[in-house]
C-alpha cells in the first residue's frame, strides 16, 4: 500500500524547492494524508494514535518535571513535595505525568487486546507485532524506574523487590543485581541511574515507535474483517477520515484522563508512597502499580519447586515468560483466519483470556495466602494455556464462519440497502458500523 | 584487488582477520568501562565494615544496625528461643545449610552454627533481608516465633531459618566477630 506511487503535488515554488532537497512534506503527505486506510476501522483502532499522543504528553510533562526534581536520596522526596506545593502549576504537571503513565497503560492494553482479537499479528505483520512487544517492554522499564524517583516507601520497596528478581538467576544473579543497583541495596547510586535511564528510555520508545509505524505503513492496517485490502473501494483516505476519527477518540480519552487528574489524582497510587523511603522498615503490603499486577500475581503463583528450579526462580521465569510468550504469538496461532469475528470458539477463549487477565490483576493486589494462591495458580495456568495450547490447537480444529469476499462486501452486507459501493472519499459514512 | 588475489590470498585473509579481531577487542575495551561504572563504587565499598556496641542488649532484646545499606538484626536470644531452635531436627528444615559466612559453606543449619558460636549461643547476627525478594522481616512474629516477612509470607524460626513460605534460604549470617565482649564488628 505504501509502496504505491506518491500523489503529493508541491504547489508553490518553495515546496518544490524543499521537495527536491528533503522530501519530508511528501513523506508526511503520503503517510498521514493520502495514505489509504480500510473503510471499516472501528474505535478499537484509534488507540495507536492515542498512544502516540500519550508518549508526547509524558515526554513534555517529564522534561519540565526534571527541571525541578533532584535525584538524591536526601533531596528526592522533598523535591517532589516542592513540585506539589511551591512550583507554579507543579501539582498539575506531576498529576498529569503520574496519571498519564496509567492512561498510557490503559491505552496499550486495549491496543494489545485489539491486536489479539483481530489477529493483527499474523503474516505479514509479525515484525510489526514484535516491535510493539518491544515498545511494551520499554514502557514497563520506564514506568518502573519512574515510580522509584519520588523516593517514597513503595518506590524503595518496589525497587528492592523487582531488582531482587535478578538474584534468582543462578551463579551470576547477585553480581547482576549489584550491577543494576550500584551497591548492595537500593540507594543513592540506584536512584541516580534510574533517573538517567527514565529520561533516556522514552526517546528509545519514540525510536521504536517510528519503526512500528513504518512497518505498519508497509503492510497496511488490518481491519475488523481481517481481509486484506483488495481494491480502492475497500479504503478511504487517512485525512480526513482516520484523522477525524482518531482526534475524536483522543478527545474522549482525554476527558477520562482529565477526570483522573482533577478529581481522583491519587486513586491509582498508594498512600505509602507519601512516606519517605526507609531502608529499615518494609510496608505491610508491597503492591506494584496496577498495570503490573497481573504479572505480580503470576510471580507469586509459583510457590512450588519444579525439578531443579526452585520456587523463586520459577516465579521469576513464569513472570518474564508471561511477557516473552507475546513475542511468539504470530507463530503460535495456527488459524488461517485472521479475525475473531469469524472464529466463534477463538472469540470465546479470547474473552475468557481478557477476564483471566483482569482477574490476575485483582489477585495481584491481594495478599499471597490461602485461596488467593490457588486462584492465582489456576488463572496463571489459563494465561499460559491460552497461548501455548489453545492458540495452536484451536487453529487446527475450529471451523471458521464464511468470510466475505472483500471489505466492501462486508460493509455493504451490514448496511444492506442503505448504501451502494461508493467511490473512495465519497460522501458515505464508511465507519457507520463501528 | 586483482593484484592481491593473484599474489597471495592468505596474507590478505590474515590482515582481514587480524583487523577484525583488533576491532572486536577494541570495541570490548570501550564497552567495558560503560558496564564497569555501574558496579558498586569505592565509597559504597568503603562502608563495608561497622562496629556495634551491644552492651545494653539484654536477653530478649534486639538491635538493628545498618550495614551496606541494609539492616542487620542483632539479637540476644532468651533461653526459650535457643531451646526452641535446638529442638528442631535438620530434616525438618527447608534449607539445611547454615548460610553462615563465618564458617564453612556446607555447614549444617544447627542452632549453634547459626549463632555466634560456642559460649555465645545467645547471640544471633543476621542480614535482615528476606531471601525471597529482599523485604525486611518483622522480628518476633510468624508461626515460629522468629521473623516473619510481610511481603510474601515467609516464616523464619528463632534461629532465622526458613520454615514456611516462598523464601529459598535461611537469613544470611554476615562475617562478624566480637572484638570485645560488648562490641561486634560486622564486615
Amino acid at each position: 500500500m505504501a509502496g504505491g506511487h506518491s500523489t503529493y503535488k508541491p504547489n508553490t515554488a518553495f515546496e518544490r524547492w524543499i521537495d527536491k532537497r528533503l522530501p519530508l512534506p511528501r513523506l508526511m503527505y503520503d503517510s498521514f494524508v493520502a495514505y489509504p486506510v480500510p473503510r471499516n476501522l472501528n474505535y478499537a483502532y484509534t488507540f495507536g494514535g492515542i498512544l502516540s499522543i500519550m508518549l508526547v504528553a509524558q515526554i513534555l510533562t517529564g522534561v519540565v518535571l526534571a527541571m525541578h526534581y533532584a535525584s538524591d536520596t536526601g533531596l528526592a522526596f522533598n523535591s517532589v513535595e516542592k513540585i506539589m506545593r511551591d512550583v507554579n502549576s507543579g501539582w498539575l504537571l506531576r498529576y498529569l505525568h503520574a496519571n498519564g503513565a496509567s492512561m498510557f497503560f490503559v491505552a496499550v492494553y486495549i491496543h494489545i487486546f485489539r491486536g489479539l482479537y483481530y489477529g493483527s499479528y499474523k503474516a505479514p505483520r509479525e515484525l510489526l507485532w514484535i516491535l510493539g512487544c518491544i515498545i511494551y517492554l520499554l514502557m514497563m522499564a520506564t514506568a518502573f524506574m519512574g515510580y522509584v524517583l519520588p523516593w517514597g516507601q513503595m518506590s524503595f520497596w518496589g525497587a528492592t523487590v523487582i531488582t531482587g528478581f535478578f538474584t534468582a538467576i543462578p551463579l551470576v544473579g547477585e553480581w547482576i543485581q549489584q550491577l543494576l543497583l550500584g551497591g548492595f541495596a537500593v540507594d543513592n547510586p540506584t536512584l541516580n541511574r534510574f533517573f538517567s535511564l527514565h529520561y533516556l528510555l522514552p526517546f528509545m520508545i519514540a525510536g521504536v515507535v517510528v519503526l512500528h509505524v513504518w512497518a505498519l505503513h508497509v503492510t497496511g492496517q488490518t481491519n475488523p474483517t481481517g481481509i486484506e485490502v483488495k481494491s480502492k473501494t475497500d479504503t478511504v483516505a487517512f485525512t480526513p477520515y482516520a484523522t477525524i476519527k482518531d482526534s475524536f477518540a483522543m478527545v474522549v480519552f482525554f476527558i477520562v484522563f482529565a477526570y483522573f487528574v482533577f478529581y481522583i489524582p491519587n486513586f491509582l497510587g498508594h498512600a505509602d508512597n507519601y512516606i519517605q523511603a526507609d531502608p529499615l522498615k518494609t510496608p505491610a503490603h508491597i503492591v506494584p502499580e496496577w498495570y503490573f499486577l497481573p504479572f505480580y500475581a503470576i510471580l507469586r503463583a509459583i510457590t512450588f519447586n519444579i525439578g531443579p528450579i526452585d520456587s523463586k526462580l520459577g516465579g521469576v521465569l513464569a513472570m518474564f515468560g508471561a511477557i516473552a510468550v507475546l513475542f511468539v504469538v504470530p507463530w503460535l496461532d495456527t488459524s488461517k483466519v485472521r479475525s475473531a469475528v469469524y472464529r466463534p470458539w477463538y472469540r470465546l477463549f479470547f474473552w475468557v483470556f481478557v477476564l483471566d487477565s483482569i482477574f490476575l490483576g485483582w489477585l495481584g493486589s491481594r495478599p499471597a495466602e490461602g485461596t488467593y494462591v490457588v486462584m492465582a495458580q489456576v488463572a496463571t495456568l489459563y494465561y499460559f494455556a491460552f497461548f501455548i495450547v489453545i492458540m495452536p490447537v484451536l487453529g487446527l480444529l475450529e471451523t471458521p464462519r464464511k468470510l466475505p469476499g472483500s471489505i466492501t462486501e462486508a460493509v455493504l452486507a451490514r448496511n444492506a440497502g442503505s448504501a451502494a459501493a461508493l467511490p473512495d472519499g465519497a460522501n458515505a459514512a464508511p465507519d457507520k458500523n463501528a | 584487488m586483482s593484484v592481491n588475489e593473484t599474489h597471495d590470498p592468505n596474507r590478505r585473509d590474515f590482515l582481514y582477520v587480524a583487523t577484525g579481531t583488533a576491532a572486536v577487542i577494541g570495541a570490548g575495551a570501550v564497552v567495558w568501562p560503560f558496564i564497569d561504572q555501574m558496579r558498586p563504587d569505592a565509597s559504597t565499598l568503603a562502608l563495608s565494615t561497622i562496629e556495634v556496641d551491644v552492651s545494653a542488649i539484654e536477653p530478649g532484646m534486639s538491635v538493628t544496625a545498618k550495614w551496606r545499606g541494609r539492616p542487620v538484626f542483632i539479637r540476644n536470644r532468651t533461653a526459650e528461643e535457643i531451646e526452641a531452635a535446638t529442638g528442631v531436627e535438620l530434616d525438618e528444615l527447608k534449607d539445611p545449610v547454615a548460610r553462615n559466612a563465618n564458617i564453612s559453606s556446607d555447614a549444617p543449619a544447627t542452632d549453634l552454627d547459626r549463632s555466634a558460636g560456642e559460649g555465645k549461643e545467645n547471640w544471633i547476627v543476621m542480614v535482615g533481608v528476606c531471601t525471597h525478594l529482599g523485604c525486611v522481616p518483622l522480628g518476633q512474629a510468624g508461626d515460629f516465633g522468629g521473623w516473619f516477612c510481610p511481603c510474601h509470607g515467609s516464616h523464619y524460626d528463632t534461629a532465622g531459618r526458613i520454615r514456611k513460605g516462598p523464601a529459598p534460604e535461611n537469613l544470611a549470617v554476615p562475617i562478624f566477630e566480637f572484638v570485645s565482649d560488648t562490641t561486634i564488628r560486622i564486615g
